[in-house]
């Protein structure tokens, strides 16, 4: 199939934790010169597999083969000595450090009697961000820098490494279209210098644009390993569910009602400005825009999480006071955060805690929660909203990213809310779940919900909105209705190259 | 334009960080002078001496702590180990004039062992460094307490040579100021310095981020508690040294005053930030006023009250501190970025 020998490779692995089998009989080569894709929906598999390349864990079968032949990983110093390196999805820097310390810990350049040469720590990283041809300063220290230049820091970690595998786990999830294509161009570089690449994404059109062949797996084993010229996204996408997918955006037409929220010339000073809005029942309104555009930020004044200096919040016509979630909950509101595992859910604590954290003083029986409340209504939303678990008692930690989002929905829907705020429902979840998460809003939205719907997937935000609002550094660019939304109108907003039309 | 704004934000950063170490030098200032205009003799040279003695042992334990604070742990025994030494190099030298090197070593010894317990529990076991460090601090308070029995160690039965450590000078200055001092930039440098050094501080600053990046945690912890413990060995015989009489609960309840020392010096407690040098500040600024309170005439009661005061408000400078500080990062990445 190639005509080298591949750098990094796996034979045969498989992988049980407990009863959950994440990895059977599953083989992958790895090329120099090479982008690899690796696909699959949650659950797949896909993180362990990255996990063992990277020496996290050990495979209980099988083997990893570095240069052809058989290496075993003790830990993750281990892989990176090979040459192994790998960007997660949440890049894992020391934030207290500065940059420079953070790419070149554990191998700094050293002076006399052993001590670190801070002359020459910068000089290194100056270059390799020279390389990498971005500007960052290496004294400055890595805590508040974006997703996307931690990621750019990550890459740079590897080089300097002389990395010859670079894996690459959904790396871009939370980055926007141009830090994309930044990454995209220092991907094909380190390519053509002869790494091999492995690439992990759920956004199928990034896979056919950097990658020259696909691993699909499925449940843990491998389905098919072929070269991408050969697949449409239809193919694919089959390959990872395993059924053609009726359809991924199985939006319902609905006439809209009531006015639930309405928003009035909202103000934070500094982050957004003027924002005015209304959802009605039954209506899913996306807020669009490039990251960073204030639509989060709308999000949180929204709920009451953070104060705003000016306008105003109603539901149901009613005022809500600022600042104040405890408000916005009895109103009616609820909002799923964007990140789940920092703020949507206790990691640690389990699927029926969680689920029920939001209606605690609806499980009382007397003074105390009663476990038994608290478990059947989990069980009632792990039914409804179709959650793949092993026992309600499960830590939330332990499911996959779809399922944990689902346990957010869950935790929020029980709520009955009329008003559902969603932030970035989709992201990092594999699409199967996402076509389910899709319906279920779909539906809620079919039963009188009013949905806001914030989303940086321009698919999703045309598939499933009723109208589009679009933000473009802190103010609304745009309102679109439906019929006139297209990826070349909302870019266009989002991008500022439209002033807002008459709303 | 990019050197100018990142130029900005490094120097936002190390102002903070430097800050801490200067207010903590002004606010001793402004302490010395207010409390010498109402009491002139407070800045004798017996008064000063005083202040620096008392601050030496203190400051030394502060040290040992910042390394254990660092990497995201604590170390309530040093409070138990200090009184621990100080009561066993009493037995020791009791009645026998010994070699003062040999019960510095001896006390190290004492001390290294009751940190490396801690380190393996910690780093090993992975039990919670709160639960082990209280869990040792009675255990070594337990056993100290039975041993010594009601009795006590009298500055008469200790051999002159070891009295002369805690009182004596060298070039007119004290021996104790002298070996905190030393150790203070011995460990300060290694910190800085050496790339494992730096390690402490990553491990501290994200666990994960350290365990990925293939770091010796395991090791670093456990080094961390042993020189923890060996500095509180060192304490324990320069207790000894200078106080003389010792009962068995000496040092009783400093493990809490050598935090709050670590932390009004600029500490994170929840590691990856701070130095040495203004944990041993820290320190000082305690002991500072402890005797300004002694000079004021309040009574020592408030002493406590002070230093929980000191720390609440340490505390919230940090907290303050470090949103502007990310603020101020985050800005600047908006300018940059996208």
């Amino acid at each position: 199939m190639s005509e080298s020998p591949p750098i990094l490779a796996l034979r045969g692995v498989s992988k049980a934790f407990g009863a959950v089998r994440a990895l059977q009989d599953v083989s992958l080569d790895l090329h120099g010169g090479e982008i690899h894709a690796l696909a699959g929906e949650n659950g797949a598999g896909k993180s362990t597999l990255v996990k063992i390349l990277a020496g996290v864990h050990r495979p209980d079968e099988g083997q990893v083969l570095l240069d052809g032949r058989p290496r075993d990983f003790r830990g993750p110093g281990d892989a990176q000595q090979a040459g192994v390196a790998v960007i997660y999805q949440e890049p894992t820097l020391f934030p207290d450090l500065s940059v420079a310390e953070n790419i070149f810990m554990g191998r700094q350049p050293r002076a006399r009697f052993g001590r670190i040469d801070r002359g020459a720590l910068r000089s290194a990283t100056a270059g390799l961000f020279e390389r990498l041809g971005v500007s960052l300063d290496p004294d400055r220290p890595a805590r508040g820098l974006s997703i996307a230049d931690q990621q750019i820091v990550e890459i740079a970690k590897a080089i300097s490494r002389d990395a010859r595998v670079l894996i690459m786990d959904e790396p871009t999830a939370a980055l926007s279209g141009n830090e994309v294509g930044r990454l995209f161009s220092v991907a094909r570089t380190l390519r053509d210098h002869g790494c091999a690449l492995l690439f992990i994404s759920h956004r199928l059109e990034e896979i056919f644009e950097l990658c020259h062949r696909v691993t699909t797996l499925r449940d843990g084993r491998l389905i098919a390993t072929e070269p991408l010229d050969d697949l449409t996204p239809d193919d694919l996408v089959q390959r990872m569910v395993g059924r053609e997918l009726d359809t991924l955006y199985p939006k319902q037409d609905t006439t809209p009602g009531d006015a639930l929220l309405t928003v009035a010339r909202l103000t934070r000073e500094g982050v957004f400005t003027d924002v005015s809005f209304e959802v009605r029942a039954g209506e899913i309104v996306a807020l669009a825009g490039l990251v960073g555009a204030g639509r989060s930020e709308v999000a949180r004044a929204v709920f009451g999480i953070d104060r705003y200096d000016a306008g105003a919040v109603e539901v149901r016509g009613t005022r809500l006071p600022v600042g104040s979630p405890t408000a916005a909950m009895a109103a009616g509101i609820a909002l799923v955060p964007e990140d789940r595992r920092q703020q949507g859910l206790v990691m640690d604590g389990t699927i029926e805690r969680n689920i029920g954290l939001t209606t605690l003083r609806t499980l009382r029986r007397g003074p105390v929660i009663s476990r038994k409340a608290e478990r059947d209504r989990a069980a009632d939303w792990a039914i409804r909203l179709q959650l793949k678990y092993s026992r309600l008692s499960d830590a939330v930690g332990v499911l996959s990213g779809g399922n944990q989002q689902k346990v957010v929905l869950a935790k929020w829907l029980s709520t009955e809310p009329s008003v559902l705020i969603v932030d970035e429902p989709t992201r990092g979840i594999d699409v199967g779940t996402k076509a389910e998460v899709h319906r279920l809003l779909s539906e809620l939205a079919a039963d009188g919900l009013a949905v806001l719907m914030i989303s940086s997937d321009l698919p999703e935000v045309l598939g499933m909105a009723d109208r589009v609002l679009v933000m473009h550094e802190g103010r609304l660019a745009a309102e679109i209705p439906r019929a006139e939304a297209t990826e070349e109108t909302v870019m266009a907003a989002a991008t500022g190259r439209t002033r807002r039309e008459a709303a | 334009m990019t050197a100018i704004t990142s130029g900005g934000g490094r120097r936002l950063v190390d102002t903070v960080l430097r800050a801490r170490e200067l207010s903590i030098l002004a606010a001793l200032v402004v302490l010395v002078v207010v409390t010498t205009a109402v009491n002139s003799s407070f800045l004798s040279d017996q008064g000063v001496k005083d202040i620096f003695l008392n601050a030496s042992i203190l400051a030394l334990l502060a040290v040992g702590q910042t390394m254990v604070v660092i990497t995201r742990n604590i170390d309530l025994s040093v409070g138990s180990v200090v009184g621990l030494v100080a009561f066993a190099s009493g037995k020791f030298v009791l009645g026998h004039d010994r070699n003062v090197l040999l019960v510095l070593i001896l006390g190290m010894a004492i001390g290294a062992v009751c940190g490396l317990v801690n380190g393996v529990l910690v780093s090993f076991f992975r039990v919670p460094a709160l639960v082990v460090t209280l869990g040792t601090l009675y255990v070594i308070q337990g056993a100290d307490y039975y041993w010594a029995h009601g009795q006590q160690i009298n500055a008469a039965d200790v051999p002159g040579s070891l009295l002369e450590l805690g009182s004596g000078s060298v070039l007119g200055i004290p021996y104790l100021p002298l070996i905190t001092v030393v150790v203070m930039l011995a460990v300060g440098h290694y910190l800085r310095s050496y790339p494992s050094g730096r390690e402490f501080y990553a491990i501290g600053s994200n666990p994960d981020a350290a365990r990925l990046a293939g770091l010796a945690i395991r090791r670093r912890i456990l080094t961390a508690y042993t020189t923890s413990g060996i500095l509180a060995g060192l304490a324990g015989v320069l207790w000894l040294a200078r106080f003389g009489t010792v009962v068995a609960d000496a040092a009783h309840g400093w493990e809490l005053r050598v935090v709050a020392a670590v932390v009004v010096g600029g500490v994170a407690i929840v590691g990856g930030l701070g130095s040495v040098y203004g944990a041993a500040l820290g320190a000082l600024l305690l002991t500072t006023i402890g005797s300004v309170l002694v000079v004021l005439k309040v009574n020592s009661f408030w002493q406590d009250a002070i230093a929980g005061l000191l720390l609440l408000l340490a505390i919230s400078v940090d907290r303050l501190l470090g949103l502007r500080v990310t603020r101020a990062l985050r800005r600047r990445n908006v300018r940059h970025g996208a």
